[in-house]
């Protein structure tokens, strides 16, 4: 290295702040001009309307989109359906993805372990639509596979929903749980149940305690993904709409502004989600 | 923990059934591919599809647009996020915590908010048109907080006081990264980077909304295709071509994250 | 005093947003729509619904839409080598692409559009040269300046398009003609053949709440849908006074909803992509209920029993327009193009294989079903008489009675209440 760049790396790594400019400057300039503009932007066509003789845009700003989501009532209803849809789903991943994770990290051999691993991350490489469809298969109430061999089956609408959200996002759930509990050292159950207690009481005064910031890392996966999900919906909802139908039906009108406030509604409840788990460490172990 | 060996075989019980409710979807995919009529209910065999798959110039095209793109925004992913983390790793500063957040925001919102933002923005705001390139970004966005994560775990586990030591002997930052930092971070970036290309191939909500004429991607093609009965068993053959070929990167990418 | 992470990001927010909104370029959105073209009343003749049994707009202003004056091509020039299409899945097979473009040089790249507002919104990207829109994306797109006239004196085979596909309210406007028509076809009832009997005559049995087939029936998922509602309302209510299904007023679509309301009880599910139904009259679960003659023409090569009847209310239908991009990157090709897919032989292999009657007249002597043209009741003024093909509905009536009917918008959100 020559002796003039030898100089400048000297003279960078006194200075403090110049490393973190360089170091934070590109990605930071990324996200916030890019991605956090153009929600800031979006918030600000919340405000404007849709010009009926153009169907463009017209920058004339109001409350008249937020009063028609107070106002008319299905759009409650489309948005608690749809925060219901999204905590059952929740629920039921965790729920799934507890017993498998804590099999994995504490008693499959290792080479189980690795082989369990790839196989749970491999669903995640076959496309969604694919495994959405052939869930519409296994769910049609008269020709299903699940009506022929079981000789019932959900039907298709909310249960059909909850059911194939949770199959779906069910990976994203097990990975950080998984990781969570690799990291609870042994020795600390072992201490546990010296200390008199038994499997049960351990898991939920030890256990469950520490990986809290696992469980609600998996939980806004789960969450976050179903808040906004609106293509399975369409393959297995049968009648029934959620939020992400409502903006997409608006935005395909170019009633961009009108699809941007109730697409509010999701974001305020990921963002207060976000702020509330972040106490717990939950967003490093995402 | 002392596990009684009925409570280890319950485990293992659960656990056997979530891997075949995770695999029997999967399964019917790889049996309607040899399916001889064009629904999605079975009705015979045949290997016709598997020909004709791989004839398909639409399937070719698609598959290359999303590697294309994959392999971009996993670059600039990694990029981004590696200088990111090591800024929030080693230095205390205003807004830190923001910025983590800020980070997040990408994969925590629902895509359609972050898919009609991004139109939004690049069409009407910066007057943009829609192409490769505004796929990409959209795509690097998410990815990036895969990678950042993945390395912030990863830094978290070195010992504190490598990057002193270096400086100690005589290193300036940027011989510390490529001869210390670098060769540390390597798995985790490779893992990262491996979940990060997962994550951009299979999108399909976002880049609906980005991905302009001239690129093609693998998830639009099969979305497209669900209106084309003629071609539908062809998206079942694609989608388990690409799941057994994905083997290879699943199992690196749990290789590295373990070591 | 520490201030808090989130009032931090809050101001950054705010500050990039000012920044962002600030260097925003003019887009074509917040422009007024420049000197519409004025109509007389012969154009506004023009302009009165297709169909022969409706109320002549008469000396009325033109309803409907004011079009932005944009230019139109004065000749076709040498091809681009590319064209980019907007299309509807099975529109654009290689059947009939590749000798054009081995004849006029133009590789074509074609996005499928599943819907019409996808379409809209593809085109409105400026990626796309044309696009083959349905009478309910067409007159938003002419509006929205997104597409130009067509200067169909550069077009050989136009004249030779069916008289009942010319300048019609949805692909022209002020007597300016803004596309060349692909085909026609309508929406029809199909039905099981096996557990449907008698066989139905009517839209009643979809939409009376008393129907056999509670439970099973099946519907278009989109909100143009609400027109069939009213077209049923037109032949059974007259009394509410609905002279075109896409005119209506609050009181017109409310008692459309109202309708709506009543079938949704006897709907299994709503379908958006013929897949989905398709699978679903296999499976069992709908049984009838509004498709397409290709979806029913599918449906019977892969073995199923079903029949398609248009009943005896008439129904919805639809003609879909190539449109050219108004910033088409590839102009000559794009007009290249719609001048070869009216042409006899490419229509007849075009609507032979979607199953809708052809634009061109001569079209029929070529198709390989000798029938086809009579299948699809090509050269049948009268069978589309009662079709009323799909047109964006506007707030300025398309009936003519002035700014009092519900636009587009206003349907789709009356869709989203229907759905709850």
């Amino acid at each position: 290295m020559s002796t003039a760049s030898k100089g400048i790396a000297r003279a960078f790594a006194r200075r403090r702040w110049a490393q973190l400019t360089v170091l934070l400057g590109a990605p930071l300039a990324w996200l916030v001009v890019i991605y956090i503009g153009a929600l800031g932007a979006l918030l600000l066509t919340s405000f404007y309307s849709l010009d009926s003789f153009t169907f463009t845009v017209v920058k004339k700003a109001g409350l008249q989109n937020f009063r028609e989501l107070l106002d008319v009532s299905v759009y409650r209803r489309v948005a608690l359906r749809t925060l219901t849809v999204a905590l059952a789903v929740t629920v039921i991943d965790v729920a799934l993805a507890l017993p498998i994770a804590f099999y994995l990290a504490k008693v499959a051999t290792p080479r189980i372990r690795r082989i369990l691993a790839v196989a749970i991350t491999l669903p995640l490489w076959a496309s969604y639509l694919v495994k959405a469809y052939a869930w519409r298969t296994f769910l049609d109430p008269e020709g299903g596979l699940l009506r022929k061999v079981f000789g019932l089956s959900p039907g298709f609408g909310l249960p059909a929903m909850v059911l194939v959200l949770g199959y779906l996002w069910l990976p994203y759930a097990i990975l950080p749980i998984y990781a969570g509990l690799e990291r609870l050292p042994d020795s600390l159950l072992e201490a546990s149940s010296d200390l008199g207690g038994r499997a049960g009481a351990t898991f939920r005064s030890v256990v469950i305690p520490l990986l809290l910031p696992a469980l609600l890392a998996a939980s806004i996966f789960t969450f976050s993904l179903s808040l906004g999900d609106y293509i399975t919906v369409g393959i297995v909802g049968g009648k029934t709409q959620m939020i992400g139908n409502v903006i997409y039906a608006n935005f395909g009108v170019n009633n961009v502004p009108f699809a941007a406030a109730f697409a509010v509604v999701p974001m305020l409840i990921m963002v207060v989600y976000l702020l509330v788990v972040r106490r717990s460490g939950a967003l490093e172990n995402l | 923990m002392q596990l009684s060996t009925a409570a280890r075989r319950l485990l293992a019980a659960l656990a056997a059934f979530v891997m075949v409710f995770l695999y029997a979807p999967i399964a019917y995919v790889v049996l309607l591919s040899f399916n001889k009529t064009r629904s999605i209910i079975f009705d015979g065999f045949t290997t016709e599809w598997w020909t004709k798959t791989f004839h398909n110039e639409e399937v070719r095209t698609a598959l290359a647009g999303s590697v294309k793109t994959a392999l971009v925004a996993t670059s600039l992913a990694l990029i981004l996020g590696t200088l990111a983390s090591l800024a929030v790793h080693r230095f205390e500063f205003f807004g830190r915590d923001a910025v983590s957040f800020a980070v997040i925001l990408p994969i925590a919102l629902p895509g359609i908010v972050t898919g009609i933002a991004l139109n939004s923005a690049f069409r009407r705001i910066l007057g943009w048109r829609l192409g490769f390139v505004t796929l990409v970004v959209a795509h690097t966005t998410f990815c990036i907080v895969v990678v950042f994560n993945n390395v912030v775990a990863r830094l978290r586990r070195l010992p504190g006081n490598l990057a002193e030591a270096s400086s100690d002997l005589g290193a300036d930052p940027f011989q510390t990264f490529r001869h210390v930092t670098f060769p540390l971070l390597r798995s985790a970036l490779v893992a990262g980077g491996l979940l990060a290309f997962a994550l951009s191939f299979d999108e399909i909500v976002v880049t609906t909304f980005t991905a302009g004429a001239g690129i093609s991607t693998l998830p639009q093609f099969i979305l497209g295709n669900y209106s084309r009965p003629n071609n539908l068993p062809i998206v079942n053959v694609v989608a388990v071509t690409v799941l057994v070929l994905s083997l290879v990167p699943a199992w690196l990418a749990q290789r590295l994250t373990d070591a | 005093m520490r201030i808090r992470p989130l009032v931090r990001l809050l101001t950054v927010a705010a500050a990039s947003t000012l920044a962002f909104t600030a260097c925003s370029s003019s887009s074509s959105d917040t422009t007024a729509a420049p000197a519409s073209t004025e109509t007389s009343a012969a154009d506004t003749a023009a302009n009165a619904s297709g169909t022969a049994d409706t109320v002549a707009a008469g000396n009325e202003a033109a309803a409907g839409i004011k079009a932005p004056n944009l230019p139109m091509a004065t000749e076709i020039g040498a091809g681009e080598g590319q064209l980019n299409l907007i299309a509807w899945p099975g529109y654009t097979e290689k059947d009939w692409v590749t000798p054009f473009e081995t004849a006029s040089g133009c590789k074509v790249n074609v996005k499928a559009g599943n819907t019409s507002d996808e379409m809209v919104q593809l085109i409105k990207t400026g990626e796309y040269d044309a696009v083959s829109a349905s009478g309910d994306a067409s007159l938003r797109l002419i509006a929205a300046g997104d597409v130009a006239p067509v200067n169909t004196d550069l077009l050989k085979d136009y004249a030779d398009v069916f008289d009942g596909l010319k300048n019609k309210p949805w692909n022209s406007v002020g007597g300016k003609a803004y596309g060349v028509p692909h085909g026609r076809g309508a929406n029809l009832l199909m039905y099981n053949t096996d557990t449907v009997t008698p066989a139905p005559d009517s839209w009643s049995v979809v939409f009376d709440a008393a129907s056999p087939y509670k439970g099973k029936v099946t519907a278009y998922d989109t909100p143009i849908y609400i027109a069939d509602a009213a077209l049923y309302l037109m032949k059974t209510k007259p009394e509410l006074g609905i002279t075109n299904p896409y005119a209506l007023d609050e009181s017109q679509l409310a008692a459309a909803v109202d309708l709506l309301n009543v079938q949704k009880s006897l709907v299994s599910e709503y379908w958006s992509d013929y897949l989905k139904q398709l699978s679903a009259f296999k499976a069992g679960s709908m049984v009838i209920g509004t498709a397409w003659q290709v979806t029913a023409n599918t449906a019977i090569a892969d073995g199923q029993k079903v029949a398609v009847v248009k009943p005896k209310e008439g129904s919805t239908g639809w003609s879909d327009t190539w449109m050219i991009a108004a910033k088409a990157k590839n102009p000559n090709c794009a007009y290249l193009w719609m001048d070869y897919i009216i042409s006899p032989q490419a229509n007849a292999m075009a609507t032979e294989y979607f199953g809708e009657a052809p634009a061109n007249k001569k079209a029929c002597a070529l198709t390989k079903d000798k029938n086809h043209c009579t299948t699809f009741h090509a050269d049948d003024e009268a069978y589309f008489a009662d079709i009323w093909y799909w047109t964006t509905p506007t707030k300025d009536c398309l009936d003519g009675r002035g700014p009092k009917c519900v636009d587009y918008a206003g349907w789709t959100k009356a869709w989203t209440e229907l759905k709850g």
